[in-house]
């Protein structure tokens, strides 16, 4: 079955040139999917679409069989691009914002997860670094048990050896029939973690997809190397 | 703990591999459990289902063993582990050979250096 289905989804935003333009796609549960493109290609378009952030000019969304609202919400777990927290707040009060808003929120696991990090759940948001937010801010995401986790550049603001730690997070803390999107440009970092991939080009078109470790063995190269050659300047 | 893939070849392949060389250098012993899936995917910072591929290959040459939900551990036959040593240093050998060959070095030649060297 799957977890994600869009239909024929277009958005554009005011006059402009579209950004998604028939964007058709389908996603199994139980993968990590790689959605990977070019600045401006629409990945991050597509995810809000898909949280319920941004209404499509016309087309379907589907998660689990839902249409985008309140039933996919509640099983739709979203990493955005920047952090929004109130930079008033501590991180144990997150902590608790999140136990209100979630019913499969694990306050456990999010507090075990902050302690091998060594984050001080006592701490003002305000007073931790940039990283230390996106790390926070990854922890209570994965601490939902949802089935789809929607994860908008989860490594881009972090330093090499964070990255690790956030992938790891990542594999470690989802169930085996949830499914995980992430966007990147950084290839080479999430590439090890990734079942299948979408290269998504201008307008949203899907220009390569299918099994990771499929195309590596087709193509003898990375998905690294691919995306530089499809997506030569 | 960073485990680094080359990008040329399949990672589950690299992974049983170095599962494979942890065996072989005695860091998991014969009889050993070795990590889940789950905790070797963390580690690794890979997919779970990448780790299950190379185990279900490391299981197809019997290096390790998986029993039921205790989990998987490394077999204690010695001649299974003595075959895989066995075939991994050939692989050594035979890759060198397409090294040195290259420099037009001879085999008599190779061999004498391996002999110093080794001294």
């Amino acid at each position: 079955m799957s977890i994600l289905v869009c239909r024929d989804l277009c958005k554009s935003y005011r006059r402009g040139v579209p950004v998604l333009d028939h964007l058709n796609l389908e996603i199994p549960e139980g993968k990590i999917v790689g959605l990977l493109g070019p600045n401006g290609c629409g990945k991050s378009t597509l995810i809000k679409l898909v949280a319920g952030l941004l209404q499509p000019n016309s087309g379907e969304i589907l998660v689990g069989g839902h249409p985008v609202g309140p039933e996919s919400c509640a099983i739709v777990s979203y990493l955005p691009e920047r952090t929004y927290f109130s930079s008033g707040m501590k991180v144990e009060g997150l902590i608790r914002f999140f136990a209100d808003f979630y019913a499969d929120f694990d306050a456990t696991r999010a507090r075990s997860l902050l302690w091998d990090l060594g984050i001080d759940p006592t701490a003002d948001l305000k007073s931790l670094s940039k990283g230390t937010k996106e790390k926070v801010q990854l922890i209570l995401v994965m601490s939902r048990r949802a089935r789809l986790y929607l994860l908008d550049e989860p490594i881009a603001g972090v330093d090499p050896a964070a990255r690790e730690y956030i992938l790891g997070t990542i594999v470690g803390n989802y169930a085996e029939d949830a499914s995980i999107i992430i966007t990147t440009h950084l290839i080479a970092d999430v590439e090890p973690v990734l079942d299948e991939f979408f290269f998504l080009g201008y307008g949203g078109h899907i220009i390569r997809s299918g099994s990771a470790e499929a195309a590596r063995l087709e193509s003898g190269r990375s998905l690294d190397e691919l995306f530089r050659e499809v997506f030569k300047c | 703990m960073a485990w680094h893939f080359s990008t040329d070849r399949p990672v589950y392949v690299q992974l049983a591999e170095r599962i494979t060389r942890s065996v072989l250098t005695g860091e998991y012993q014969p009889g050993e459990q070795i990590p889940s899936v789950r905790q070797l995917a963390m580690e690794a910072a890979v997919n779970p289902n990448t780790v299950q591929h190379a185990f279900t290959e490391l299981e197809g040459n019997g290096l390790i063993v998986p029993r039921g939900t205790l989990g998987r551990f490394v077999t204690e036959d010695r001649a299974v582990i003595e075959a895989c040593r066995e075939q991994a240093a050939r692989q050594l050998v035979r890759d060198f050979i397409e090294n040195i060959t290259q420099l037009s070095v001879t085999g008599q030649q190779a061999i004498a250096m391996i002999e110093e060297e080794s001294l």
